[in-house]
């Protein structure tokens, strides 16, 4: 990472959701920081806590969720603590957000064009209407739509999924943000289509300098695009750290348990490994760290707190017990 | 959209010729309205002089083709009460009770949308219990129980409203109408309420359906990371999807306040439609039954054409099976 200052820097980051079973703390102090045009893979298994922290960061987690603490520094300014005029004028405008199932993320009854003219208007009232429709038009051009002027005219289901996803990327480009949370938007797409939208979306953050998380439960997704990765479960970072040294060499027992489910070459005719056990409720974690009842390196340290170290260079992990002698190879 | 409406009208034709066939067969088996029009007094010679005047003497088949193909000519025959017209009775009558149903109907939307969508987005706040209750009332009173205490409270205790008749009218197109003056307009607030209380009710709770339901869209929380206003994502992002339910059920219940606004018209003595026929029904005035039956068959119709018209152009999903088929 370069000195000048990150464009988002998330810093111990809580969203608790108050339940009636209890408080369930689904993103439990999240740090991460993100340069400028630099892409993050956010990774971990469903209910970890990675979309909710994509959420809390614009401002939009809906009750009983609620973000008790941290700072979400964007540019130097902390949106836990903005108002919601604020927030209005930054999302959409400087940070974007593109969902997980297209088929649901377009108002079915509004035309394309109505979509996205207003989203250029919430934000510039200067602009006409005809430029506006024009900026749409230039958008939906750039994610690779093909002709875009009749394409403004139709309505959402007139579109496939990938192509409406297409045009939700569009949306979130159009006041060219500076920041880009992407929430899984092609689990819901078939693998050629995620594969079109993956290089559409690292040649966009290229060419326009917009940083981006992408969050996915999808390890081969990050593979292919991310700069950094950062691997969550049970609402914690627990490994943090340029992508091909984290897949190359992960630290953390639980990134090394999930690289080694991925299936691959070498591991035809045997069993995947497995991690043993489940995901922790999140409304009652263990103390210390959260994944001790499925580590195979667990023992009386673990029930205290790990806190963020250092193990290697450049790599952020919460774990008393890291797998230093492979990272050392 | 052409072929669809031509399609639709010929649906139409048959629904209408189906229903007259049943209203007139329907009619023709509740009493005899000759006990009625002659005097008890009456020699033989006398009744069977008023059957063929009626034309009751000829075989019930007989009747019903001389009744559809007068119709056809606009000829629904003569009241027997009146001696007039049967149309030309209930067309009269006719823009009182549309008066007040528009009326009603109007409240229901005005009142009920904005209710409904707060009490959706807030479910949980006291204002939004008030009005769940309320509509729970305006749900379960009878109309004309309510009507009777409006009289009482407003009319008599108070004496802010008149309780019976129109008031003074005014001419517009051609029609007498009586919102255009205060003393008309004076006379149309109670009734128009009473009417409206359980379409009121029914629309909050549909519009409270409804929000719930869309509220917790992705395309609206989508519409929120755009940056939108909230007053922008409630008003179009959310009521153009509410609005499909509601103008579905209220088109519907259009013709339902049309042809039922018996009660309340009897209550406050409108002298709209259901008035007339409430009398009719008592006289045994078959031509004004069957005609007033014939009409609200048509209305209904008309309506639902309307509402399925206005359906595609609110929801573009239909629209394009409509091209498709």
């Amino acid at each position: 990472m370069n000195d000048s200052q990150p464009t988002l820097s998330v810093q111990n980051l809580e969203t608790h959701f108050f339940t009636k079973e209890g408080v369930a703390k689904a993103v439990n102090g999240v740090s991460f920081d993100i340069a400028k045009g630099e892409i993050m893979g956010l990774v971990g298994e469903s209910g970890s806590g990675k979309s909710v922290t994509g959420f809390s960061i614009i401002g939009l987690v809906d009750p009983p969720g609620e973000v008790v603490g941290g700072k979400v520094l964007f540019n130097g300014e902390d949106l836990v603590q903005a108002g919601e005029e604020r927030m209005r004028q930054l999302r959409g405008n400087r940070v974007a957000m593109i969902f997980q199932d297209p088929m649901m993320t377009l108002n079915p009854v509004l035309r394309v064009d109505t979509q996205m003219i207003e989203t250029v208007l919430a934000h510039d009232k200067s602009v006409s209407k005809d430029e506006a429709r024009q900026r749409s038009r230039d958008a939906l051009g750039q994610v690779g739509i093909p002709s875009p002027d009749e394409r403004l005219k139709a309505y959402p289901h007139q579109f496939s999924g990938g192509m409406r996803q297409r045009v939700a990327i569009a949306i979130a480009l159009l006041n060219k943000p500076d920041v880009i949370i992407a929430d899984e938007p092609t689990t819901a797409l078939d693998v050629t289509i995620q594969g079109q939208i993956l290089y559409e979306a690292q040649k966009l953050c290229r060419e326009t300098g917009t940083a981006l998380i992408w969050i996915t439960h999808d390890l081969a997704v990050v593979a292919g695009l991310a700069d950094r990765i950062s691997v969550m479960y049970a609402g914690r970072v627990v490994e943090q750290g340029k992508l091909d040294d984290v897949l190359d060499h992960p630290v953390h027992p639980y990134t090394v348990g999930l690289l080694g489910s991925v299936p691959g070459h070498n591991t035809r005719g045997q069993r995947l490994f497995q991690i043993p056990g489940m995901t922790p409720s999140l409304l009652k974690l263990p103390p210390g760290c959260a994944f001790q009842e499925r580590c195979p390196r667990v023992d009386g340290a673990c029930e205290a707190d790990p806190g963020i170290t250092h193990p290697v260079d450049g790599r952020n992990v919460r774990c008393f017990h890291p797998h230093l002698e492979e990272a050392a190879q | 959209m052409t072929v669809f409406i031509i399609r639709r009208l010929m649906q139409s034709v048959l629904v209408v010729f189906v229903m007259s066939f049943l209203v007139f067969g329907g009619v023709n088996l509740v009493g005899d309205p000759v006990e009625m029009m002659v005097s008890d007094e009456a020699d033989q010679e006398e009744r069977e002089r008023v059957i063929r005047s009626m034309g009751l003497d000829k075989p019930w088949y007989v009747q019903y083709g001389l009744f559809v193909a007068n119709a056809a000519q606009g000829d629904l025959g003569k009241s027997f009460v009146y001696g007039e017209q049967a149309l030309g009775i209930i067309v009269q009558r006719m823009p009182a009770t549309f008066e007040l149903a528009l009326a009603a109907l109007l409240m229901a939307i005005v009142i009920g949308i904005p209710l409904g969508v707060y009490s959706g987005l807030n479910s949980e706040s006291r204002f939004s219990k008030v009005i769940m209750a309320g509509s729970i009332l305006g749900f379960s009173l009878p109309t004309f129980w309510v009507g009777l205490m409006f009289i009482m409270v407003f009319a008599v205790m108070l004496g802010w409203l008149p309780s019976t008749g129109r008031g003074e009218t005014v001419e517009l197109l051609g029609i007498n109408v009586s919102f255009l003056t205060t003393n008309g307009l004076s006379h149309l607030i109670l009734p128009a309420v009473n009417l409206a209380l359980f379409k009121i009710s029914l629309v909050i709770r549909l519009a409270r359906a409804g929000t719930r339901e869309i509220v917790h869209m992705d395309f609206i929380k989508f519409a929120r990371a755009k940056g939108l206003s909230t007053q922008r994502v409630i008003m179009v992002h959310l009521m153009k999807n509410i609005m499909i339910p509601v103008v579905t059920v209220l088109g519907l219940e259009f013709g339902g306040l049309i042809a039922f606004s018996v009660v309340t018209e009897t209550v406050f003595a409108w002298p709209g439609m259901g008035k007339l026929i409430i009398d009719s029904i008592q006289g045994l005035d078959r031509p004004v039954i069957v005609a007033y039956l014939m009409i609200i068959v048509l209305v209904f119709v008309v309506i639902n054409l309307v509402v399925d018209v206005l359906y595609s152009i609110l929801d573009p999903r239909v629209r394009i099976q409509d091209v498709k088929g």
